[in-house]
């Protein structure tokens, strides 16, 4: 057997090598009303070990880009074009089979609200184990097992002896540490992390993004957080895209977009963003709803809502271009979006 | 926003040793034995015009206190004082038949604007029900207040929205529906738990915004509860911050958030996410996770956790509530140690 965490610690990372390439990702939800757009044209690149998080509000279609690539979609979803590559290899065109012995192995997901992510009636450490016999079947004995999980408990900082407790036994910050072991258990090179601290209080959810850090960094691992929270965005991550009606707006290095947001949405909604700490500034409301997917804004999603809209932003649909080292924006006027430092300290 | 009362006035609510303590069922025949000391022997003071924050984490009574407030909760011992102009009494002790009178006052607003409407009741009824129950007015001056109170919270143009059902509102247009609701009356006091908490970031700012530029418009007083500090730091004058039913530490919102004196308060202020990559925080490491308040032994409630617990607060019950700058107290023994 060679699976344990001491090997994965030796994972060789090129922060310069790709792992996930999204490319030109269209998925709509037919429903009786018609078709949604839910996520359009995304288009991103997660490299080996880093960090990279979604941010948006509720609707902006995070969810549905995080389960698309996982191809986990409910059946009323339809790709209508784009390639997910996985270290190359199209995850879009492999059989159900063949992509149901890379999930968990190659790709894991922790989903938002730990509390449902468990079947109450077994032991949390036997939830595990069936991701071992799925994977790993004939290759570990009951007590590799065993001694896997006890493994990746420690890991995430739970006692051992929760191994064979139940789900309600567990708090809310444990279970979502448990979340985390089980997708840790095949040590996949990815994982995606949708609202991981979502429902948890402040001081557990600093614990618990500490562990994920740390974990990252030491197996050499690449997480993609996805998080309407924008504060724990900003600590977390390497690079962050903004995403506002199933498009993204706005992509780049986490501490280049804060410095310098180029898309009104992402602007604003740095803008709105309420801190403990700096000067207590003003904050700017966003007028306007989110747009309805069964019929999108023609032009820019954006434009009815933005400040900066012209006639143009209307009619035609800016293009994701870059404006710096990895810094894109998908906005005509981008150049027009104050800067917001210099609004900061006023 | 700070709106400066006059000195002379009396605080619009007195909070004196308030306690609600539930039993915890041991079966029907037997009396319970275990209490959850959900909230433990609070003080405190809300001004004419001022927005007290209460934060805390789930489960430290900061919910159980405002209900008491409102009076959907009896306090199981503990004074709740009203000061509303020639209104003055404490409504711990409001009979049944002075509830009418008392809920004209003080009013409530609720967290989650999907479960605090009835889905088969337009606006028009939501809002105009308070006015129905207290007999104010005919229909047509029911209507015309119920429109001047849409255009106050921006729900425009009100004519639109009169007729409208809870589903056909985004979350944001609800909740201002629910403050529509709760200013009807025109209370003194308005108890807002977690009233921005479900909403997106860009709706939560106009939902703020409306709530504090009504409290200063109206003088309405408000008890703002909330686990997010940074939106405290928008919405409160003062913060009082709760842990296992206690008050720990009290004052003035920028002096608590710059210079914090309970070590509970700097782990909380310190676990907070900061929206700036360039900061980094140090965490202030504390032990554990939260309990229940269960029967709760007498010393400090966070002794377990602290990481500065010395003799002095193994050897001594819970701490009083120390002063430690103007309008700032705290309870904690070590205060000028640590």
């Amino acid at each position: 057997m060679t699976l344990s965490l001491e090997d994965l610690q030796a994972r060789r990372v090129d922060r310069n090598q790709p792992l996930l390439e999204v490319d030109d990702l269209v998925m709509h939800y037919r429903i009786k009303a018609g078709e949604v757009s839910a996520v359009d044209n995304l288009s991103f690149t997660i490299h080996q070990g880093e960090a990279v998080g979604l941010v948006g509000e509720s609707g902006c279609g995070k969810t549905s880009a995080a389960l698309s690539l996982l191809r986990l979609l409910p059946a009323n979803a339809e790709y209508l074009s784009g390639q997910v590559r996985l270290n190359g290899e199209d995850l879009l065109q492999l059989s159900e089979e063949a992509m149901r012995k890379r999930r968990w192995k190659e790709i894991a997901m922790v989903f938002q609200g730990a509390m449902n992510s468990w079947n109450p009636v077994y032991r949390v450490g036997d939830q595990i184990r069936e991701v071992l016999d799925t994977h790993f079947r004939g290759q570990m004995d009951i007590e590799e097992q065993t001694a896997h999980i006890e493994r990746l408990f420690a890991a995430v900082g739970l006692p051992r002896e929760m191994v064979d407790r139940f789900p309600h036994e567990f708090s809310g910050g444990m279970r979502q540490r448990a979340v985390i072991a089980m997708a840790l258990a095949c040590s996949p090179g990815l994982i995606i992390a949708d609202e991981p601290t979502t429902a948890l209080d402040v001081i557990v959810q600093d614990q618990i993004l500490r562990e994920l850090k740390r974990i990252q960094t030491e197996m050499g691992m690449s997480i993609l957080y996805i998080s309407h929270d924008i504060a724990v965005i900003a600590e977390v991550t390497d690079s962050l895209g903004v995403m506002y009606a199933g498009k993204l707006v706005e992509y780049g290095p986490t501490a280049e977009v804060f410095a310098r947001p180029r898309h009104p949405y992402a602007y604003l909604l740095l803008r709105s963003t309420p801190s403990i700490t700096g000067p207590r500034r003003q904050l700017a409301p966003l007028a306007g709803e989110p747009p309805d997917l069964l019929n999108p804004p023609s032009g820019c999603r954006f434009h009815p809502r933005c400040p900066f809209a012209t006639e143009q932003c209307s009619v035609e649909e800016p293009p994701l271009a870059e404006i710096s080292g990895g810094h894109r924006v998908a906005c005509w006027n981008y150049e027009d979006v104050p800067e917001l430092e210099a609004e900061l300290v006023r | 926003m700070t709106v400066e009362a006059p000195v002379q006035t009396k605080p619009i609510v007195e909070v004196v040793g308030l306690k609600k303590l539930f039993p915890i069922s041991r079966g029907l025949f037997r009396a319970p034995n275990e209490f959850v000391h959900a909230v433990d022997g609070i003080d405190f003071e809300i001004a004419p015009g001022e927005s007290l924050g209460l934060v805390g984490e789930s489960g430290c009574g900061k919910s159980t206190t405002g209900r008491m407030l409102v009076k959907l909760l009896d306090p199981s011992d503990g004074k709740i004082q009203l000061n509303d102009g020639d209104y003055e009494r404490d409504i711990a002790n409001v009979p049944r038949s002075g509830i009418k009178e008392f809920r004209s006052r003080v009013q409530m607003i609720f967290q989650d604007p999907y479960e605090s409407m009835n889905p088969r009741r337009t606006v028009f009824d939501t809002i105009s029900e308070p006015l129905a129950v207290q007999k104010v007015g005919t229909i047509p001056e029911r209507e015309e207040r119920v429109l001047e109170l849409l255009g106050l919270v921006g729900l425009t143009p009100p004519q639109n929205f009169l007729f409208r059902y809870p589903h056909e509102l985004s979350g944001g247009q609800r909740q201002r529906v629910a403050i529509a609701r709760a200013l009807v009356m025109n209370p003194r006091f308005v108890v807002a738990d977690e009233p921005t908490s479900m909403l997106d970031v860009s709706i939560r700012i106009s939902i703020m915004e409306l709530m504090t530029e009504l409290g200063d418009r109206l003088g309405v007083s408000y008890l703002y509860i909330t686990h997010d500090l940074a939106v405290a730091r928008y919405m409160c004058d003062r913060i009082a911050v709760m842990y296992l039913g206690k008050i720990v530490e009290i004052g003035p919102t920028e002096q608590i958030l710059a210079n914090p004196q309970h070590p509970y308060t700097r782990a909380l202020l310190s676990a907070v996410p900061i929206p700036d990559p360039k900061v980094k925080r140090t965490p202030v490491e504390i032990k554990g996770g939260i309990s229940k308040a269960i029967n709760p032994p007498p010393e400090c409630r966070f002794i377990q956790r602290c990481p500065f617990a010395a003799q002095v607060c193994w050897e001594n019950p819970h701490p009083e509530m120390f002063q430690v700058g103007e309008q700032h107290h705290a309870a904690c023994y070590r205060i000028g140690e640590i």
